[in-house]
């Protein structure tokens, strides 16, 4: 469990918030530096027909535009940087986790939660700028009785808070968990001596998969955070 | 009861809840195949979703995690 404690360098405070530069900073510092570096690098040369790098970044662009025109519908070009920004920053901070001796930023329920918070407070906010007190309709399904809204009415209030609680407590778990049972079957390695080849062989696997949930658990906030988009811009569940 | 032998079974107890999920996830790829096996144009298109609702199965298996690891760790 210790490769997920936060080393800090220097010790500076502002009125009891500890402020001093910790490893989970560099690491962001580090995952905001590379996203930059390669976007500017790749898109730099501004080829009409793209050369092998160019293509890259406009697939991951298209990527990310046929996501938002899939699930919000022509309204989503706006949200495109938010989305692409949250999809960039997750893809690579999980896959930098990824290398040994490194450290993963979204393993901490601190990081994943102020991304949850985040969405949750925009996506509120886009749907009462748009809808005003109307959004509250959101919270009425059609076609219920209304004894029943009784008792489904709190039931959705309750969905919708809950929504930043899973969408941040997913993407930690997953980094969490993979990377602790790296962690597990390491140890079995070292206790076994020479069957230590299977818990090995075992890693390696595992190593591969971790690789894939990196990616695709960066999906799933993304995709995730286009459909409470959805919702906001069209209220209807 | 001692509390550390108190925690152990909490956490077993807890992970008891990712059976459920697993029958889940097994439920998903298995409509995908037979689904895949009917309709083989479809197959590609329809990825993605399966994709998506694996990874939201899989969450609730990690939630329930979370609660064994929170029993363990934490009180």
């Amino acid at each position: 469990m210790h490769q997920f404690v936060i080393d800090r360098w220097g010790q500076w405070q502002i009125a009891d918030i500890d402020i001093s530069f910790s490893k989970a900073a560099l690491f962001m510092l580090a995952v905001v530096a590379l996203l930059t570096l390669f976007l500017t690098l790749t898109t730099s040369r501004r080829a009409m027909v793209p050369g092998r790098w160019q293509a890259v970044t406009e697939l991951w662009y298209e990527f990310i535009a046929n996501m938002l025109r899939e699930t919000v519908g022509a309204e989503g070009r706006r949200y495109f940087p938010l989305v692409f920004s949250i999809f960039s920053f997750i893809v690579l901070a999980n896959l930098l986790g990824m290398l040994p001796y490194s450290y993963t930023v979204t393993s901490h329920i601190a990081v994943t939660g102020a991304l949850a918070v985040m969405v949750f407070v925009i996506v509120t906010v886009v749907a009462l700028k748009r809808h005003g007190l109307h959004f509250l309709s959101f919270f009425v399904p059609k076609g219920v009785p209304v004894p029943m809204l009784l008792l489904v009415v709190p039931i959705e209030v309750l969905s919708y808070f809950m929504r930043p609680v899973s969408h941040s407590v997913r993407l930690f778990a997953n980094m969490t968990a993979g990377h602790t049972m790296l962690k597990v079957f390491g140890a079995f390695v070292v206790q076994m001596g020479v069957f230590g080849v299977l818990p090995l062989a075992l890693i390696i696997a595992l190593t591969g998969l971790e690789i894939a949930i990196a990616v695709l658990q960066a999906y799933v906030f993304t995709i995730l955070t286009c459909l409470y988009l959805n919702d906001a811009v069209h209220l209807e569940h | 009861m001692d509390p550390a032998a108190a925690k152990l079974i909490g956490a077993g107890l807890a992970a008891i809840a990712m059976g459920g999920a697993g029958i889940g996830i097994g439920l998903i790829f298995g409509n995908y195949v037979a689904g895949a096996m009917r309709n083989p144009g479809a197959a590609q298109q329809v990825f993605g979703r399966v994709i998506l609702g694996f990874a939201l199965t899989e969450a609730i298996a990690l939630f329930a995690l979370v609660v064994a690891l929170i029993i363990l760790f934490v009180f």
